[in-house]
């Protein structure tokens, strides 16, 4: 194999990483602004769009990912690294900046869900074939002692991707009211506008690349693979590598990645009902934080092997989930008896809604008042209180008249007032960092070094393909389903607020026993092969 | 060691059926009783059609774990 001068392999590593970066941050802006485009293009009460967006978000994750996978893998190990990661590209790119530009519901109608929905299934597609090229594409440039800290710069992708998609987000929406954010043209769009000066740099600089040395050999001797799908799923001795891949490693990996960071943010602004833009700055600095970390476990399993690093990830995520997200619930809730020493800021609403039922009227008053905490924490309140009127009646039955009744009023104060928009002091604030910080390290522990590890395991003529497949089942399907299972469970289980946290906690914990049982921790020396 | 992958192949056999009705059974459960995706027929559909070939996956990787044919890693391409 030639060896890639370090200055050469920099830009290789740059220019792959910029590209996949940009894949996330477009694949990550559409489920960020899922209210405003689901307002926009899904409206409520329309039965056809509420489908086609069940399907953008469900379909786009879980089937289109993976196909997307073979498709582009085969691709890649039929006609090159180079210009199946360019495509993906090109693809990923257009329907970001094409879902920026399609008009409203309002405007045309169900074209515009049906519109959405296509574009989304083809960034769905375009991801699934982007991150296996890029990550056997620097690897197969790495010399064996630094493939782990090579190839975890594509690791950090995933998640600066996030971290520039929030930025972008929060840059945006600072400008302007929300009125004019969530307008038809307004500034939701921007991110989506912006997406194309990001793909157009990073075509312009991939295009500049060469074909992975190991292939360029491979196809000058014809010996690529004629039909990758088959010699990867068809033959029993790559295929079960391709189960040992998945179940041993990527499945727990996938579970990992989506609670450290997804469900931590959601867990934030649903459950503990923090503040938007608080929400958002604590991730922000978690991530930032936490991102160097990916280079040092991938720089690490160079020295100590990929298994241990990964599966360390793991296991810590099933030990301190539950004391984490519990510490988090509890930290971030609003004490009753704190409350009581509140302290008006503004009163932003108070809407009665009437209601007349068998011999009783009820009004009930909804009031949403912003206090602060002698402490400085900020806080929304909803309380809906309620007038009864006992003893009415609009035509009164001769019965009543017979009784005599008089009507009885009685004021029924709400007993358990809603909080929401919680700002947190800035110690506490600074806790919570910590706190999701401590969970990405666990994500950049079981996904550091799993690039390296899933280069290592297959063959060079079908290694695109191969990979790929586990790589989206695991984090597509297995960590795109933790908002669902755990919704699920919420359901089933009401008494238990963190009952979400057995999905995660489950499946990392069964991928650790069969990693530790089935994994091999050696370093394949070589990959040329 | 060996033993104890072999042995265990016979637990990821089992589990991969289980799942599936775990999942056919929440699916008939959540159905149409309310208004979350978790109440929607398509995510189920989706999600029952895209896990069962996993399912298998996990089985046919029991299978092979019982047949022992993880007993040896492959160490270079040639054993693939």
């Amino acid at each position: 194999m030639t060896t890639v001068p370090v200055k050469g392999i920099g830009k290789i590593i740059f220019s792959s990483s910029l590209g996949t970066l940009i894949e996330w941050y477009d694949f990550y802006i559409f489920g960020m602004l899922a209210k405003t485009i689901s307002a926009q293009f899904f409206p409520e009460g329309n039965e056809t769009a509420a489908l086609l967006s069940t399907l953008a978000i469900f379909a786009a994750g879980f089937l289109v990912r993976p196909f997307g996978a073979l498709v582009f893998g085969r691709l890649g190990d039929l006609v090159g690294r180079k210009y199946t990661f360019l495509l993906t590209l090109v693809l990923m790119g257009g329907s970001t900046f094409l879902i920026g530009l399609v008009p409203s519901y309002k405007s045309i109608g169900m074209a515009a869900p049906l519109l959405v929905l296509l574009l989304r299934l083809i960034q769905g597609l375009a991801l699934g074939g982007e991150y296996g090229g890029a990550a056997t594409y620097v690897a197969e440039h790495a010399p064996e002692t630094k493939r782990g800290y090579y190839t975890s710069w594509i690791q950090t992708t995933a998640t600066l991707g996030l971290f520039v998609a929030l930025g972008v987000i929060m840059a945006v929406k600072s400008n302007m009211n929300d009125a004019s954010f969530n307008a038809e043209w307004g500034g939701w769009r921007y991110p989506f506008w912006i997406s194309i000066l990001l793909v157009g740099v990073s075509v312009y600089i991939r295009l500049k690349m060469s074909e992975s040395p190991m292939y360029a050999e491979l196809k000058k001797d014809g010996k690529t693979s004629v039909n990758p799908i088959k010699e990867s799923f068809g033959h029993k001795a790559n295929f079960k590598m391709v189960l040992l891949a998945l179940f041993g490693a990527v499945m727990g990996q996938g579970v990992i990645w989506y609670t450290g960071q997804f469900y931590a943010q959601s867990f934030l602004e649903n459950t503990v009902k923090l503040e938007f833009m608080q929400s958002r700055e604590i991730l922000l600095w978690a991530i930032a934080f936490a991102t160097p970390f990916f280079v040092f476990f991938g720089w690490l399993s160079d020295k100590t092997g990929r298994k241990w690093i990964m599966l360390t990830g793991m296991l810590l995520g099933v030990i301190f989930y539950r004391p984490i997200f519990n510490t988090l619930l509890k930290d971030g809730a609003i004490n009753p008896q704190q409350a009581m020493l509140k302290l008006r800021v503004s009163q932003s609403s108070n809407t009665t809604d009437t209601l007349l039922t068998h011999f009783s009227l009820k009004y009930v008053t909804h009031t949403n008042t912003n206090y602060i905490l002698p402490d400085g924490t900020g806080f929304s309140e909803k309380r809906s209180d309620t007038l009864l009127v006992k003893n009415y009646t609009l035509y009164p039955p001769l019965s009543a008249l017979a009784d005599n009744r008089e009507p009885v009023l009685t004021v029924l104060p709400d007993s358990k007032p809603a909080y929401s928009s919680i700002v947190l002091t800035p110690s506490l604030k600074w806790k919570f960092v910590f706190l999701v910080w401590v969970m990405i390290i666990f994500v950049t522990m079981a996904y550091g070094p799993i690039a390296a590890f899933l280069v290592e395991l297959f063959p060079t003529k079908i290694r695109y393909t191969s990979m790929s497949l586990p790589y989206h089942i695991g984090n597509g399907v297995f960590g795109g389903l933790v908002p669902f299972i755990a919704t699920l469970l919420a359901t089933t289980f009401t008494k238990d607020p963190l009952v979400g946290l057995w999905y995660p906690i489950g499946v990392a914990g069964l991928c650790f026993v069969i990693g530790a049982l089935y994994l091999s921790n050696k370093i394949d020396k070589d990959v040329n092969d | 060691m060996n033993q104890l992958k072999r042995i265990m192949g016979v637990f990821w056999m089992v589990i991969a059926p289980v799942i599936i009705y775990f999942l056919i059974m929440g699916a008939v459960h959540n159905i149409g009783e309310g208004t979350k995706d978790i109440n929607k027929p398509i995510p189920w559909i989706i999600i029952i059609a895209i896990f069962t070939p996993i399912a298998v996956g996990l089985m046919i990787f029991g299978w092979y774990a019982l047949k022992g044919e993880y007993d040896h890693l492959p160490e270079s391409s040639d054993e693939i």
